[in-house]
């Protein structure tokens, strides 16, 4: 049995590892000049050839990006879900995503007007104010509201309301940054510098590492807050750091890339599904490489698909993502039927 | 006395600083069963989550290893006690093995990885309550006595000292709830556990517990061994039972008698009389019973249901004066029915209330008595 275990979580880490270099590559030769792999090859290991400038100023940083902000929503989403114990929790979700955006968008607007630009740090900042705002308020109200489904009604509504704060303040904005803002405010990869590259691949991979180590009290709080504190775990403590890690995580990413959909409830249960655990030092770094392969699929569709227009990454994922949060909720279903 | 393992001093306990339940001074000693009753709402839970520190006290302290709960870190707490409590919990894709592994986590490193000793205490607490075979199920998919099982596998996995838990047996059938509670016996016989827990079922409590707490009205009502709380009315009293009485001595609930002039004198003797005075208790006929000898298996349901009962000395042939007095209860009565199958030297001079009911055309077939 541990042995079987063990064959199937390496053949998951193998596939994933495998769909993560095809598509990185894929996102290197695909877009509106063509490359051959040859051509691909050439450019990443000699910095030569025709296309050498697209791929290094362009495309690298935006493939990049994908991946690193794809894991980050995954991993954030599942830290949300080991914290409500429910499955469809996630940043988008929760109005959090919505908050961190508007934060952001006032931030934005804010500093151009007084013609100071804030840098990337001074946005994952924002958003990450924006991110324990609404945090905060749900965890307001879930200490009141026992349901579930209704605290999802109640991020949800968080959500709306944010996105309509949002869409208010960038309509009113000066003309020349509201192409720039509306762009990020309905989520993208596009536009990635390295310096961008850079301060995220800090951050999320920074946040990954302390997640992982959370992974011992995570797997104990999955049977329920008081058998975690019967097993040792300082219950308060871990709560904070939860909480704090996972609005870090889906901070960076909406402070770069604007509220990306459905990642952090499709990813980790593909991941579930595939691996076949909860476990959550398995969870974690498998949900982290699942949320970078999901991005960096849907990254590529949205580019191509009707280029040169580039589709919002939040249209691409909603329609990978829904079905799969549809197909998990019919199943649970009927496994609660079943039992 | 031993010296308990966990033991609370003058503790008070409640929610929110606002007292619950007083004066609890209790030691949980190892090889132990200390089992809490009382009824429903009066606090058990509220003692057990406070002294597994779920809860605060709200004055008073629980030691462990004479340390005050409060002082400890939750790990060290952790490796000398554990709990199964109430609530189910359902963890995603988790099978019982995982979740018997659980128990180890006190003892794992950073990463939470199980060492091959870790894995064979696990192993072993598997055996021992025997869900071995559950190992690969989704814990999610098992009954509810095989899930209380592995839970209590976990508990032990966390190789504790004291035990604590919350209705452990609620929920179980009874086949289940009896296989559980030897299986506390055997922890506690083997391992020299210290057993805390909290039991609805009275004549569980009063055969499985070493010490019985009871709490009513705020506070801790008794404490003692369960031949000293288990007797008399005491039990009503604890619980306010309006309808019907506890036999403490047997440990059965039991219905009220039907009120009114009784209707139909039973001769039984011997617990031959038990199911005819259940069946007139629901029908709803008054009865009178007679003539029970003081140790007569009937006694204690005749006493509890019957609106008369005529009795006599034991160990002694019932008396002539005896069998007067039933003969005028039953003049009373419509009919006379004999649940007795047979009569012995001690009950002979019952035949003569048949003979004299035969006489007075009162006498009714046993099986005549669903007509009435």
């Amino acid at each position: 049995m541990k042995d079987k275990r063990n064959a199937i979580y390496a053949a998951g880490f193998l596939i994933l590892g495998v769909l993560l270099l095809v598509l990185l590559v894929l996102n290197v030769a695909i877009g509106s000049s063509k490359m051959t792999l040859q051509q691909v090859f050439q450019i990443l290991f000699t910095r030569q050839g025709d296309n050498s400038a697209i791929v290094w100023n362009i495309r690298l940083p935006r493939l990049l990006t994908a991946a690193l902000l794809g894991g980050a929503l995954a991993v954030s989403g599942f830290l949300l879900q080991t914290f409500f114990g429910n499955p469809i929790a996630g940043p988008f979700v929760l109005g959090i995503s919505s908050s961190a955006k508007l934060l952001v968008a006032l931030t934005m607007i804010g500093s151009l007007a007084r013609g100071v630009a804030v840098g990337s740090l001074g946005m994952i900042l924002a958003a990450f104010v924006g991110s324990m705002l609404s945090m905060g308020a749900i965890l307001l109200v879930s200490s009141r509201l026992k349901s579930m489904s209704l605290l999802i009604v109640c991020g949800i509504m968080i959500g709306y309301i944010c996105s309509a704060v949002t869409d208010l303040v960038v309509t009113f904005a000066n003309d020349s940054n509201i192409v720039n803002l509306h762009n990020w405010s309905l989520g993208s990869f596009s536009g990635m510098k390295w310096s961008s590259v850079g301060t995220i691949a800090v951050t999320v991979l920074a946040s990954l590492a302390l997640t992982f180590l959370l992974s011992k009290p995570m797997g104990a709080y999955q049977l329920g807050e008081n058998y975690a504190q019967n097993m040792g775990v300082n219950v308060k403590l871990f709560r904070i750091e939860l909480i704090l890690l996972s609005s870090i995580l889906s901070a960076c990413v909406t402070a770069f890339a604007g509220p990306i959909s459905f990642v952090g409830i499709a990813v980790p249960h593909l991941i579930k599904t595939l691996f076949r655990t909860a476990k959550p030092i398995i969870m974690i770094p498998a949900c982290f490489l699942g949320g970078g392969v999901f991005c960096l699929l849907c990254d590529l569709i949205a580019r191509t698909l009707f280029a040169p227009t580039e589709l919002s990454i939040s249209s691409v994922t909603a329609i990978f993502g829904v079905p799969v949060v549809i197909w998990m909720l019919l199943k649970r279903q009927k496994s609660k039927e079943g039992a | 006395m031993a010296e308990a393992i966990l033991r609370s001093d003058s503790l008070i306990v409640g929610y929110g600083g606002n007292p619950v339940i007083s004066g609890i001074d209790l030691g949980a000693e190892a090889g132990k069963i200390l089992t809490l009753i009382g009824p429903n709402g009066a606090g058990k839970s509220t003692i057990l989550k406070t002294l597994i520190k779920q809860l605060p006290p709200v004055s008073g302290a629980v030691y462990l290893d004479g340390q005050e709960l409060g002082t400890l870190k939750a790990r060290d707490i952790a490796l000398k006690v554990s709990a199964v409590l109430t609530g189910r919990p359902n963890p995603e894709l988790m099978t019982c093995g995982d979740v018997v592994a659980t128990g180890r986590y006190p003892y794992t490193g950073r990463l939470g990885i199980l060492s091959d000793h870790d894995r064979e205490v696990a192993a072993e607490s598997m055996e021992l309550v025997q869900v071995t075979e559950l190992k690969d199920r989704d814990f999610n998919r098992i009954s509810d006595g095989q899930r209380q099982r592995v839970l209590l596998a976990r508990a032990i996995c966390q190789e504790p000292r004291v035990l604590i838990m919350d209705e452990p047996t609620s929920f179980l059938d009874i086949r289940h709830k009896l296989d559980f509670l030897y299986l506390l016996r055997k922890l506690v016989l083997e391992r020299q556990l210290a057993i805390v827990l909290s039991l609805h079922e009275l004549e569980l409590a009063q055969r499985f517990s070493d010490t019985v707490l009871c709490v009513r009205g705020g506070k801790v009502d008794r404490i003692g061994p369960p031949e000293e709380i288990f007797r008399g009315n005491y039990i009503a009293e604890l619980y306010g039972v309006e309808h019907g009485s506890y036999n403490a001595e047997l440990g059965c609930v039991e219905t009220e008698a039907v009120q009114g002039t009784p209707r139909v004198f039973v001769v039984g003797g011997g617990g031959s009389g038990i199911p005819t005075y259940r069946l007139l208790q629901r029908r709803g006929i008054p009865f009178a019973a007679g003539v029970l000898p003081l140790n007569d298996a009937d006694l204690p349901i005749a006493m509890a249901l019957a609106t008369e009962v005529v009795t006599d000395k034991a160990f002694e042939p019932v008396s002539a004066e005896a069998v007067s007095k039933a003969l005028a209860l039953a003049e009373k009565c419509e009919k006379v029915v004999c649940a007795a199958e047979g009569f012995g030297t001690m009950t002979a001079e019952n035949r003569r209330i048949l003979t004299w009911a035969e006489e007075m055309g009162k006498l009714l077939p046993l099986e005549a008595l669903n007509t009435l």
